[in-house]
């Protein structure tokens, strides 16, 4: 078990690296320097600058500069608004975190439901019905239904407010984030629950005369839950990439709409920080989820 | 040895006595024959696969969409990126047309000469340009882009894929952690970060070479991201498939018997696992399409004035309460071609694939 732990965390490290490395050095790649203007600067002032943000020095000096800034939590300043990157995203994320978690929520918990109802009436109304629908969903890019969703709901029918501070109304950009997961982990819970269905230990127990709502609970959806644990990983990283439009889409605040800003301005320092920070938390999550996994599933041995 | 040799009835021959039999009657000969002729793994998926009417139906929606967008410019008289004009003057009322409506100087000029003008089915956009034929070639654009990227993967994946399984051992082992990192890193972020640096640097690159660009920076950075990051998984499929392949027994079976390994690939190892491949090709493109999509709408899609459905989609925010079938027809037809993939992708699978064949 251990060995598997010292493992996983070793290849999550080594991509929070590469993630680092590529960023910083993608960015560097970018011709032009930020102190470039068309008009000539002083020299001495343009080298005054250069040397306090460590520009004069050759690039693989400046990557252990960025490492050890970012170890602190500096991630510098934004071009475009001159503050300070890390409070920016402080502030930011604390609301996006809210969304993507209430968003989680609401894509794992109906999910399992409407896969369990599924695989019970299985070829039966309700099962279609559900089919039906989350095969529809899944089709359907998450900035379109953010779009219609605000149409319908805010523009033509004036049910929701459109969000604002004050008035924070998180229905709509929840809908828009967690329905393509909802639907993916409906029909993930019904094959995997039908495939539970059809193993011997749910034959045993219904022999030896166990309650049918204990058969159906106990044993064939607790084990068909462990392929939706695998997909919490992935789901997450959907969320996070599509918080990037609901929240343009919404005009909310959060880190989402701050880097899609940071991207139409090329707002590069925005952009680095932003992917830094997301990405990381994508990887955390990831091994999170895979250590779950391994810890739920009694099937899989530690190699 | 005459065929009419008297039978000499000894004890414990075995010569077969030739009077107690006669010749096969026409009938009797037809009961032998094949009733049904030998089908190939192919045909038996092709039949399965017509016989499925949502995989049929979204194979005749698809093959629809490509007329149209291969036949409508011929048709329609404007062009993408043109702004509607009255002979040879612009038009400038004709901005934001509903849907079959006309301009007045349009109807002006209808009135007038008794000559009647193409109409503009989705209506024009603000640019006064018609957003039908733009409409069009934004799913010219989406389709491309996911066919090819989903071409580059394919291929990248096949080769890295079989090279892995084949070989195996060290080699193996390397390629396959490259495999294990790339996998693990965020894939649309590190697009998004691409996209924007290659947008960057790729322009004066290409300054010199009049067909990239033509295609422009934003779409070959699209193509130059996927064959980078996409691959991956389609490897990985590759690779698993011939391994668990190369260790079935009828492949041992095959060798024993001498079959040579030309022979045991062709006829064992690719039919089982072409299937598999054809399909999660054909998963691949709606996935593209989405991702393409999504690049388009925060910015970062084909470059204007060439429309993709994602930014088409995007430029309808702006006026949404006031047109909001600007934002219907692209996102629909996102959504109808994504869904009909999705479906005939299914429908393959359900067909073709060797596991779930019954």
């Amino acid at each position: 078990m251990w060995k598997y732990v010292v493992k996983r965390t070793g290849l999550a490290i080594l991509t929070v690296f590469i993630i680092i490395a590529i960023t910083f050095f993608t960015m560097n790649a970018i011709p032009g320097g930020p102190f470039d203007s068309e008009k000539a600067p002083d020299p001495a002032v343009q080298r005054v600058l250069e040397a306090r943000h460590h520009l004069d020095q050759p690039v693989w000096k400046q990557f252990l500069i960025y490492l050890d800034d970012i170890a602190h939590g500096d991630f510098g300043i934004s071009l475009k608004s001159g503050r300070d990157i890390m409070s920016l995203i402080q502030e930011s994320f604390a609301i996006s975190a809210k969304l993507g978690g209430l968003a989680i929520v609401f894509a794992v918990i109906p999910g399992i439901i409407f896969g369990a109802i599924a695989a019970l009436f299985r070829n039966k109304w309700p099962d279609r019905v559900i089919i039906f629908f989350t095969t529809l969903f899944v089709a359907v890019p998450s900035f379109v239904l953010a779009t219609i969703l605000l149409l319908v709901f805010c523009l033509l029918l004036h049910w929701l407010p459109v969000w604002s501070i004050e008035n924070p109304s998180y229905i709509l950009p929840i809908i828009a984030l967690a329905l393509y997961p909802m639907s993916y982990i409906t029909r993930l819970t019904k094959t995997s629950m039908l495939d539970a269905f059809g193993q011997d230990y749910i034959r045993t127990a219904r022999s030896k005369g166990v309650a049918e709502w204990k058969v159906i609970f106990k044993h064939a959806l607790r084990n068909a839950l462990i392929p939706v644990i695998t997909y919490v990983g992935p789901l997450t990283a959907y969320i996070i990439t599509g918080s990037l439009v609901v929240e343009t889409v919404f005009t909310i605040g959060g880190l989402g709409s701050k880097f899609v800003t940071g991207i139409t301005n090329r707002d590069y320092p925005v952009i680095m920080a932003t992917t830094i920070f997301l990405a990381v938390l994508m990887v955390i999550m990831m091994l999170i989820c895979d250590l779950i996994y391994k810890l739920v599933d009694p099937k899989i041995k530690f190699e | 040895m005459t065929e009419n040799k008297p039978f000499k009835k000894t004890l414990l021959s075995t010569q077969v006595d030739l009077s107690k039999f006669n010749l096969a009657s026409d009938e009797a000969k037809k009961q032998t024959d094949v009733m049904r002729e030998s089908t190939t793994f192919f045909k038996d998926g092709m039949r399965k696969l017509s016989k499925n009417p949502l995989a049929m139906g979204s194979l005749i929606v698809l093959l629809l969409i490509v007329l149209m967008i291969i036949f409508a410019p011929f048709i329609v008289p404007y062009g993408y990126e043109e702004m509607i004009t009255i002979d040879g003057t612009r038009d400038r009322g004709a901005k934001n047309l509903a849907p079959f409506t006309y301009s007045e100087l349009e109807q002006q000029y209808m009135e007038e000469t008794g000559e009647k003008l193409f109409p503009h089915i989705f209506g024009t956009d603000h640019l006064c340009r018609d957003y039908f034929i733009r409409t069009i070639y934004g799913t010219r654009v989406s389709l491309i882009v996911g066919l090819f990227a989903s071409l580059i993967v394919l291929i990248i994946g096949l080769l890295y894929g079989s090279i892995s399984g084949y070989l195996g051992g060290k080699v193996d082992l390397i390629l396959m952690r490259i495999v294990d990192i790339i996998y693990s890193l965020p894939d649309l972020l590190m697009i998004i970060l691409l996209q924007v640096v290659l947008d960057q640097t790729l322009s004066t690159l290409i300054k010199g070479i009049p067909f990239l660009a033509k295609i422009g920076t934003n779409m070959l950075s699209i193509f130059i991201v996927f064959g980078l990051l996409y691959w991956v998984s389609m490897a990985r499929l590759v690779r698993g498939q011939i391994l668990t392949i190369k260790e079935n027994e009828y492949v041992l079976a095959a060798r024993s018997v001498g079959a040579s390994t030309g022979r045991i690939i062709r006829k064992h190892i690719l039919p089982n696992c072409i299937s598999v491949i054809i399909i999660a090709t054909a998963l691949q493109i709606p996935s593209a399409i989405f991702t393409e999509s999504f690049l388009s709408f925060i910015g970062l899609g084909v470059q204007a004035p060439m429309p993709s459905l994602g930014s088409l989609a995007n430029a309808a925010r702006e006026g949404l309460q006031s047109y909001p079938y600007k934002l219907v027809f692209p996102a629909s037809m996102i959504c109808l071609i994504v869904l009909s993939f999705n479906l005939l992708g299914d429908g393959l699978r359900d067909a073709f694939d060797p596991k779930l064949r019954r």
